[in-house]
């Protein structure tokens, strides 16, 4: 359980969030947490309640409401649910801050983070330095931005075509990549391929990469973004991409999301992003564990 | 059987028919990417050591381990027998699978003898042990010489380190863990 000095620290970093997004005109949204049906997504796996599911993300509701209730920027502060998920920087139930911006792309959302998260390091008593898991990082702006093929390049012993390939671009990632990721400055690693990012736009110049991004802190994983996907059909087609991967898994019946997808229709250009609330969380209070930034973890419970 | 998310510090698995336990563990899963469960595992056998990163649809089969307490009786040759205290079963161990541990056994001694699929694969001896001096130069009062151990020898022929001050036939004790000196014991 978290002492009363590490509960002022964390409330006051979501109070710093919520009033920058306030501050730049944001609607603060609160979405059910219960959905009778998810975004398929092979890799994560859904807590069950009753008839319906945890929400694994904000995702679908908040796409919904820019849809279909004419929101233009919204912002949500959330528990999400991924069963199974525990280590040093994962937790089964978490916290996630979720923005969407309409008329906008992932490269404007880049700034956005920028700005947002020097503003919360402010606030939280840090000036323009963070020391996280022993490395002193430069909030200062411009961040870095390195494509996931030139990260490959540099760190890994194979190419990024490579890994996708022999079916390792996961393992690579971790164990060659990310710990060497914003270890003096933050890093936006972008244009994943477009395998690895289901709901993302793809790139006009090449239609093998999406514009997606992920925000890296001394080799921790942040946000993950992207310009959001508004063709339905493609959607459909990735979601149905996905949905056999569920069933090869093992998992009998996965519905997709008609609703979602029917609300596609009337979406304008779009980027959102979902970061890591306990993760931002871990950096700016030097922690080595998510453990020790959460008011309690399941263990204690 | 194990599945990849029952993977933890100290689990003992069997892959390939040999027995590892897991001496380092940590979950990862990149953005929108796969749970990775990367681990450093320990040989229980040959005592080496790896990393390897496991998907969550990886299986494992419970390493069949199983702990006895022995009792030693005597060596012959390069061969260690001990007794099992409950069935009086004997079983011998070779010198090779002893390690450093030889240096502390006298008989009668109860250990725990470590064996997969019923064969035994390590001894865990209790953490101290007290053993004679056979073996110790006299002190020479009011040496100057600046040094402040010096080597003795046990009565399982074991050199180590001590304080100036003991004597030949001083029963000492030892942690058998280092192999390091701990205190003179009072009969």
């Amino acid at each position: 359980m978290l002492a009363e000095s590490g509960l002022k620290k964390r409330a006051a970093l979501i109070q710093a969030i919520r009033a920058f997004f306030i501050g730049r005109d944001y609607l603060e949204v609160d979405t059910p947490y219960r959905l009778p049906v998810l975004i398929p997504e092979a890799h994560n796996e859904p807590v069950e309640s009753g008839d319906h599911f945890l929400q694994t993300s904000p995702e679908i509701c908040m796409k919904r409401l820019l849809a279909e209730a004419g929101c233009s920027r919204i912002f949500q502060i959330c528990k999400c649910f991924r069963n199974k998920e525990r280590g040093d920087r994962h937790l089964p139930e978490f916290t996630m801050l979720e923005w969407y911006r309409t008329h906008c792309d992932y490269l404007a959302l880049m700034e956005e983070c920028e700005d947002m998260i020097l503003e919360v390091a402010r606030v939280s008593g840090h000036n323009r330095y963070v020391s996280a898991q022993g490395k002193t990082v430069s909030l200062e702006k411009p961040w870095e931005k390195l494509t996931v093929s030139d990260a490959f390049v540099h760190y890994a012993p194979v190419s990024m075509t490579q890994a996708l390939e022999q079916d390792v671009f996961d393992e690579i990632l971790c164990r060659y990549i990310e710990p060497q990721l914003g270890l003096s400055k933050p890093v936006f690693l972008y244009d994943y391929p477009v395998e690895l990012g289901a709901l993302a736009r793809n790139k006009k110049e090449d239609p093998t990469l999406v514009e997606r991004f992920e925000i890296y802190i001394a080799g921790l994983e942040l946000a993950n973004g992207f310009s959001e996907l508004i063709d339905q059909k493609v959607q459909q087609e990735r979601f149905e991409t996905e949905v056999e991967l569920i069933r090869k898994k093992g998992s009998t019946s996965v519905e997709l999301p008609q609703k979602f997808l029917t609300s596609l229709a009337k979406m304008v250009d779009t980027a959102g992003i979902a970061l890591g609330v306990d993760r931002l969380a871990m950096i700016l209070f030097e922690a080595e564990k998510i453990d020790q930034v959460v008011t309690f973890i399941p263990e204690d419970l | 059987m194990y599945s990849a998310s029952d993977l933890r510090k100290g689990l003992k698995i069997q892959i390939d028919n040999e027995p590892y336990i897991v001496v380092d563990f940590q979950f990862s899963k990149p953005g929108k990417g796969q749970a990775l469960y990367r681990t450093k595992l320990k040989n229980m056998i040959t005592g080496n050591q790896f990393d390897r990163t496991f998907r969550s649809n990886d299986k494992f089969e419970k390493a069949p381990l199983e702990e006895r307490t022995m009792q030693y009786l005597y060596s012959q040759g390069e061969e260690f027998h001990f007794m099992d205290t409950k069935n009086y079963e004997q079983i011998v161990i070779m010198r090779e699978q002893m390690g450093d541990d030889v240096n502390f056994l006298i008989d009668n001694m109860e250990v725990q003898v470590l064996l997969f699929n019923s064969n035994p694969i390590g001894v865990t001896l209790p953490n101290f042990v007290n053993l004679t001096v056979t073996r110790a130069d006299p002190w020479a009062k009011g040496d100057t010489s600046g040094s402040d151990s010096k080597p003795v020898t046990v009565e399982t022929g074991y050199v180590l380190q001590v304080p100036p001050f003991i004597e030949e036939g001083d029963k000492i004790q030892i942690d058998t863990r280092t192999g390091y000196y701990m205190t003179r014991v009072k009969e």
